[in-house]
């Protein structure tokens, strides 16, 4: 348990090194860096707190504390990964909107260029 | 106005286009090419059409809601749109114009399954037609014909809507339910469907299934989706 536990920590730690790196080398946007360090810090904190993991694990109502860790790390990086979604999911939205609106005002200019007024109504 | 969503239709969108200029000479056609490999732009273009090129492939929903968007922008009153690929006879427009207005209807939708014309379609296709006829039955509690048909007409309450939120992928069937949910309603009138003069069905039998996934997903998603506080009247 304590090799787990170890390992998780030093993962942690690892993770949040890596999210400030890439922070400060501008590959990472600040506000898509917090649920990544949300993540890793809460790990940090369960595993240098045994009170934590125990209180969790009964919460959880499980009797292994090392299930009970793996689960909360699985959960947590779902939280993680669904947030990415929904930021994926607005991103490609907006993504779409500006596709069109650059290929009708590309359009629309093509049309003042070439033509005295766009097309009629029907 | 005549709107046809193009990707790599080079061999069939100019014949479309003319024989559109021949039946319905002041009507006018845009071509939304999805970014095609080919010489769709160039085409369209010398055939006589309005032509706008999305910068990346969008796909069918995204590039038939950019047309949508500009046909709304311009104060279209109604659009028509059919396949670049030749699958959709231009004579039929007529046909789906005046029962747009003669009904009443939002939309409009040229079925191949009413009075049991032709049927230009893959076994892949036509199995999922009929699954979603039998699906759509008890969502819309109304029978649709042929709810995976892209020859379509909508009023310009429906392009208002679609203008603003159309499905990407595979839209068709969505967007009956986006209409059901609105309590707008829809027609079929019957067509004729040829077979493509260019190119393959984006819908293998591989793709079916995902096909019939995705939209059984999207449909369910445009149920359960909250639409603000009072639906639409």
């Amino acid at each position: 348990m304590d090799r787990l536990l170890s390992i998780i920590a030093a993962f942690s730690l690892l993770l949040i090194l890596v999210v400030l790196f890439n922070i400060r080398r501008s590959h990472i946007r600040v506000e898509y860096s917090v649920s990544w360090l949300g993540a890793a810090v809460t790990l940090l904190i369960v595993t240098q707190s045994p009170w934590v993991l125990n209180l969790l694990a009964q919460f959880i109502g499980l009797n292994s504390l090392p299930i009970s860790l793996l689960l909360i790390v699985g959960a947590l990086f779902l939280v993680v990964f669904f947030r990415f979604s929904v930021v994926m999911s607005d991103l490609k939205d907006a993504n779409i909107a500006l596709t069109q609106k650059v290929a009708i005002l590309e359009y629309q200019l093509n049309a003042l260029h070439e033509k005295p007024q766009a097309p009629g109504r029907k | 106005m005549i709107l046809i969503p193009a990707f790599n239709e080079e061999g069939a969108v100019g014949t479309v286009i003319k024989e559109i200029h021949a039946l319905h000479p002041n009507l006018p056609i845009l071509v939304v090419d999805d970014c095609s490999a080919d010489g769709t732009r160039t085409v369209a273009l010398e055939a006589g059409a309005d032509v706008i090129t999305v910068p990346y492939h969008l796909g069918l929903g995204g590039c038939v809601q950019a047309g949508y968007r500009l046909a709304f922008d311009l104060g279209f009153q109604y659009v028509i749109r059919l396949d670049g690929d030749g699958q959709h006879d231009p004579a039929y427009i007529s046909l789906i114009r005046d029962s747009l207005f003669r009904s009443g209807a939002q939309m409009v939708i040229g079925s191949r399954y009413i009075n049991g014309k032709g049927k230009h379609t893959s076994f892949a296709r036509g199995v999922g037609i009929v699954f979603f006829r039998w699906f759509l039955a008890i969502i819309l509690r109304k029978q649709v014909h042929d709810p995976t048909s892209g020859y379509v007409g909508v009023n310009r309450q429906a392009l208002e809507v679609f203008a603003r939120s159309f499905p990407l992928e595979y839209p068709e069937i969505e967007a009956l339910v986006v209409l059901q949910r609105l309590t707008f309603r829809f027609e079929e009138v019957p067509v004729k469907m040829r077979a493509r003069m260019f190119g393959t069905s984006t819908i293998t039998a591989v793709r079916s299934f995902y096909y019939v996934l995705h939209v059984l997903l999207g449909v369910v998603v445009n149920i359960l989706k909250y639409q603000g506080s009072k639906r639409r009247p």
